[in-house]
């Protein structure tokens, strides 16, 4: 595999599977119902010492 | 405690040490090895003289509480280390106004530099990093750290990096990568010692009794992780020899530029400032008792800081062999994140809303709202230096050292002092720190010192860019390079003098924190005022 073909991957499918992944998981923090289980994650730093 | 394994391990390597002292192949390798072979025959003779022989039984510790002891030597650690770290900065300040200070070969500014940096960044920062993360994943996983010993092997392993990195540069040993300054042997111990913390860490996430897993461990384990695959690109390299101390780059010409400041922006991105943001979810929610503002807008704060910091690293090359689609990538991706930085900056400020009285009340809140607050600033800062019409007249001058140090002083020195205020009465039961007042001068003699140095090398950097740039109407440079050196004398008297107000905070600090660590409480008046009291009704 050669500089070209790594570049040319990296600027097509690389960068979709990175585009995807990262709405994916902003779609996936603010998916219905997630509020209660965030609230819930945020107060785990609160629970004890 | 035995010791057992580690007196027979560091016993054999003191031994290596010694033979690697003998045969190394020049002169630098060989003065390096005496170093080793003396601390570690230091550390046998301490570990000797501190064994005991009584049962095991008699000595287990309780396996079922959390491991603080490791905790409690890095918070000593972070401390001592700041302060050397920021003492070197003041001196290598008074180098750059006063040139005679340069002590020839060891203490002249080229090898003190490197000094500087390190103790700050590694030194300072790797030791508050590594003692919050694992004071973090225990309370937030309830789970006691993984791996035992290997939690030990990790503190001392880290700590005879710095002292091999540090002795290092004095001698003259150095690859002459920025933030990456030790030999090849040296990267090799690293990145040991870093698949240690990884275990340590993982492990503890996985012996996990809370289902989720905290945000603040999602910073730290991708700062962990990054920085391990940072440290071993940047650093592949060929020894000349296997008892020698030079190496050569397995990159050339532009490939290893950019594969040094890909490390390099990533090290402020992962080290300084992914591993930090995992100490502000943690202990800005402690300390003023609140839950996070957002905690899915923390998840998108991740994930974006992730995805676009990783790409910033061409802005350190602007104007120069790279080429022009790679520097327009990294000024586009740097500018993109204003974004998470901006978010994270409000999650960690709003944390705060229904409680602002606490900016007056509590002196360490105060603290870690300054940290956030210079966190936004120098990530805004940052982003509009890296768009090329900018940097044109902000590189190589000093505006980038300001520039650097709002992010350092303010954001990462900051938001450590903050935490280390916050554990160290816990780790040693105490009921509060020894002095909340000393907290508020170390707040303002930080501050102030912040102010200085900054606001200074604005100045000073906006005039060398523009006397560097300034040409006459035959087409003539202006100046020469000697007179925008002669120009900036006075800037660098006053940084210097910022510096020192900096170094006088930690200073106070370190005293409030060995005061309380030995267990004295300062008599003083609630901060505030007291509380009026009540009339009772006629």
């Amino acid at each position: 595999m050669n500089y070209h073909v790594m570049r040319e991957f990296a600027d097509s499918w690389g960068l979709l599977f990175m585009a995807i992944f990262f709405v994916g998981a902003a779609a996936f923090a603010f998916r219905p119902g997630s509020r209660k289980h965030a609230d819930e994650a945020a107060r785990v730093p609160l629970k004890d010492d | 405690m035995r010791h057992d394994t580690a007196i027979a391990g560091l016993g054999s390597a003191t031994f290596l040490a010694l033979l690697a002292a003998a045969f190394g192949q020049d002169e630098l390798f060989r003065s390096h090895m005496w170093v080793l072979f003396f601390v570690l025959l230091g550390a046998v003779i301490v570990l000797l003289r501190n064994t005991s022989f009584s049962p095991a039984s008699a000595q287990s510790e309780d396996r079922s509480s959390y491991m603080d002891k490791p905790i409690r030597y890095g918070s000593i650690a972070t401390m001592f280390w700041g302060v050397v770290g920021l003492l070197v900065g003041v001196v290598v300040a008074l180098q750059l106004a006063y040139p005679d200070l340069n002590v020839e070969p060891w203490f002249n500014f080229g090898r003190m530099r490197p000094l500087h940096t390190s103790a700050v960044i590694f030194a300072f920062g790797g030791n508050a990093l590594i003692a919050t993360s694992f004071y973090v994943v225990q309370r937030t996983s309830r789970a006691r750290l993984f791996g035992g010993d290997l939690v030990w092997f990790v503190f001392w392993g880290y700590q005879l990096f710095i002292v091999m990195a540090a002795t290092g540069y004095l001698l003259g040993i150095t690859q002459s990568r920025e933030y990456a300054e030790p030999e090849w042997y040296v990267d090799l111990w690293l990145t040991i010692v870093w698949v240690a913390y990884l275990i340590v860490f993982l492990g503890t996430i996985l012996k996990r009794k809370e289902p989720h897993i905290y945000v603040a461990n999602w910073f730290y384990l991708s700062f962990i992780v990054t920085i391990a695959m940072l440290h071993v690109v940047n650093n592949l390299a060929i020894p000349v020899s296997l008892l020698g101390s030079k190496s050569y780059s397995a990159f050339a010409g532009v490939q290893d530029a950019l594969t040094q400041w890909w490390y390099g922006h990533n090290a402020v991105g992962f080290f300084l400032t992914a591993g930090f943001l995992g100490m502000m979810y943690y202990f800005i929610p402690k300390q003023v008792n609140r839950p996070v503002y957002s905690y899915r807008l923390s998840i998108i704060h991740f994930w974006a800081l992730i995805f676009l910091y990783i790409w910033a690293g061409p802005h350190h090359l602007h104007y120069t062999a790279l080429p022009d689609w790679a520097q327009t990538l990294g000024m586009v991706f740097s500018i993109m994140l204003w974004m998470p930085s901006w978010g994270g900056m409000i999650n960690g400020l709003m944390t705060l809303s229904g409680a602002w009285d606490k900016i007056r009340t509590d002196p360490i809140v105060r603290m870690m709202v300054m940290a956030v607050a210079f966190y936004g600033m120098s990530t805004f800062e940052g982003p509009m230096m890296s768009i090329k019409a900018v940097n044109s007249l902000s590189h190589y001058t000093d505006w980038t050292i300001g520039h650097v140090h709002s992010g350092a002083l303010g954001w990462v020195g900051m938001i450590s002092f903050g935490a280390i205020y916050f554990m160290v009465p816990k780790l040693w039961n105490r009921e509060r720190l020894y002095s909340l007042r000393l907290v508020i001068w170390h707040f303002w003699l930080a501050t102030l010192g912040i102010v200085v140095y900054a606001a200074v090398m604005w100045v000073s950097g906006i005039m060398q860019g523009l006397m560097w740039r300034e040409y006459d109407e035959q087409g003539f440079l202006v100046y020469s390079f000697a007179e925008t050196v002669a120009a900036t004398h006075p800037y660098y008297v006053m940084r210097a003098a910022g510096g020192a107000l900096y170094l006088a905070g930690a200073l106070v600090m370190a005293f409030n924190v060995a005061m309380t660590i030995l267990g004295y409480q300062r008599e003083e008046k609630s901060i505030g005022g007291d509380a009026p009291a009540l009339q009772p009704a006629q």
